[in-house]
């Protein structure tokens, strides 16, 4: 009989330190972001109720925003669109211009990481035009294109740029010598060396430098479509504050970054379908 | 290229006689300082290596016994004097002298079994997929991965790499193993099960072996010449003792045998008088 009390005393402990963990679990996954969520709402709320014709309360907000919220896709003529088609024509723009830096950047960072001379060349070109802001470029590209399209998809390719290669390079620089080692005992041909050894061993600052280029080409597509005009997030941005629709800018403010926290996640688990793996620091 | 780590003995005695395997002729390393003047590492080092001979390098760290071995396997250069391998100077590095690093040096993306076959694919790139797959299966069975055969090497032990890294050695059928620290990084228990291991894989397979190594014991248990280096720089070759006991060898045997502690005893007393000077 003390067994038994025993063992259901060990089964209550467990059982009531399994439920403290539930609770931390519950307390770090959804109360406490939440109330980071809560204490935002409640500063704008009361700045909103001390300054009544500063901003819309953030209930005003929603309800004014409802209709763009529960019809996304609405056509109701040309330029008319609702904000789920902006976002589309953002995205596109961010990905075609993202697609191409890559394409340039991960070779160029290969070439930088690989020869020194490279290096030496490159390595002033992109010190010096990886400070400038993106915004910069758009003038250059708006005379070049004549178009505003091709023009905000240019800058975001130039923004795409800088990350990609210096991280590529870096990754590509250093490869631990070791795994060179064993590829030159085994006789392996240069270019194959690049293909089945660097480049596995440098993907994960490769795409440290995508996701940072990723989230760095979001953030400028907004501004670049407010000097733009056109069809696309940024422009609905500046479209509204001229409207005086402060409403719509604040729900804006939620898409854009809930869709940059998006557009992160899917790039690390396309680093984690490609890699097979975690990263390991071995 | 491809060529049995059998026994060839006869075949190829074009230029040195078919025994003289591996020769190291008035080999010396060194490198330049900051400052201009040269720093020697290894000093005028001749020696020569049989073709079914295991050979250890032993001395203290530092001595240039790491990049003698370097210099065998083609990945660093002499400054000047002669390396040759049947006779054909060494210029490169070669599968033919295949390494065993001292960190396992296995590609962390690939699974054990992708490791090896890396190796295979690259070296014996005129076999056919069923040979190579076979190669790689019989290697995996051979140090005792085959269970282990679709992890990742963050997956498996200090002691399982290291058969991997043997493994991935031995499947392109090297004519000389080289082998660099190979269980240095490993727990005691480890190290003596993989000494017994690749002695075992050895003695059924005999051919030409270099092992650098800083343990008396495991240079006494394993090899058949035992090179005691001086210390650097200047690093020569201070002695070579001969390992007489015959294979296969067993430890405890060993152990009983008043000979064992008398040759101990000699390299012990060697690594101490050319320590620190």
């Amino acid at each position: 009989m003390p067994m038994m009390n025993l063992a259901a005393v060990f089964a209550a402990i467990a059982q009531a330190s399994w439920n403290r963990t539930k609770l931390f679990m519950v307390r770090d996954t959804v109360v406490l972001p939440a109330l980071g969520f809560l204490g935002i709402l409640l500063l704008w709320w009361g700045v909103a109720l001390l300054r009544r014709d500063l901003m819309p309360t953030p209930w005003e907000a929603l309800l004014s925003n409802l209709d763009f919220i529960l019809h996304p896709f609405y056509q109701r003529g040309p330029g008319d669109l609702g904000v789920g088609w902006l976002l589309l024509a953002s995205l596109r723009r961010v990905l075609i211009g993202f697609g191409l830096g890559a394409i340039v950047a991960i070779p160029i960072g290969f070439l930088v990481g690989m020869s020194r001379p490279m290096m030496l060349a490159l390595n002033p070109v992109i010190q010096i035009f990886k400070p400038v802001s993106p915004l910069a470029w758009l003038p250059i590209a708006l005379a070049i294109f004549n178009l505003a399209d091709p023009s905000a998809i240019f800058v975001i390719f130039v923004t795409s740029l800088w990350p990609t290669i210096i991280n590529t390079a870096l990754g590509v620089s250093s490869v631990s010598q070791d795994y060179i080692d064993v590829a030159r005992v085994l006789e392996m041909p240069k270019w194959r060396q690049v293909i089945k050894i660097i480049l596995p061993a440098s993907l994960p600052y490769i795409f440290t430098g995508l996701r940072i280029s990723l989230g760095i080409a979001w953030l400028v597509i907004v501004a670049v479509e407010m000097l733009t005009g056109g069809i696309g997030i940024g422009f609905f941005v500046w479209d509204e504050w001229s409207r005086l629709n402060l409403s719509s800018v604040f729900l804006a403010v939620f898409i854009i970054g809930i869709t940059g926290l998006l557009l992160d996640f899917a790039m690390g688990q396309l680093q984690a379908w490609v890699t097979h793996r975690r990263p390991v620091n071995s | 290229m491809v060529k049995s780590s059998l026994q060839t003995n006869g075949i190829h005695g074009d230029r040195s006689t078919p025994t003289e395997f591996l020769v190291i002729e008035n080999l010396t390393k060194s490198y330049r300082n900051p400052d201009g003047s040269e720093f020697v590492v290894l000093d005028n080092i001749s020696l020569t290596v049989q073709e079914n001979e295991f050979v250890s390098l032993i001395g203290h760290s530092g001595c240039g016994k790491s990049t003698l071995l370097k210099m065998v396997a083609g990945l660093e250069r002499p400054t000047s004097g002669l390396l040759t391998l049947e006779g054909k100077a060494i210029r490169k590095p070669g599968a033919e002298r295949m390494m065993v690093f001292q960190h396992y040096s296995l590609l962390p993306w690939l699974t054990v079994r992708e490791n090896i076959r890396l190796a295979v694919d690259e070296v014996l790139d005129r076999a056919s997929h069923a040979e190579k797959s076979q190669i790689v299966n019989e290697h995996l069975a051979m140090v005792n991965l085959t269970a282990a055969a679709n992890k990742y090497p963050d997956e498996i032990s200090g002691g399982m790499k290291q058969r991997v890294g043997i493994a991935r050695a031995l499947a392109i059928r090297p004519k000389m193993l080289l082998m660099d620290e190979p269980f240095g990084a490993l727990d005691a228990l480890t190290r003596g099960k993989l000494q017994r291991e690749v002695l075992n894989i050895w003695e059924a397979n005999r051919q030409a072996v270099m092992m650098v190594t800083h343990d008396v014991d495991e240079a006494l248990y394993m090899s058949d010449r035992i090179v005691m280096l001086t210390n650097g720089p200047h690093a020569q070759i201070g002695e070579i003792l001969e390992v007489p006991f015959p294979h296969p060898r067993d430890r405890a045997t060993l152990r009983e045998d008043p000979l064992y502690y008398e040759l101990r005893n000699h390299v012990l007393n060697f690594l101490d008088q050319h320590f620190g000077d």
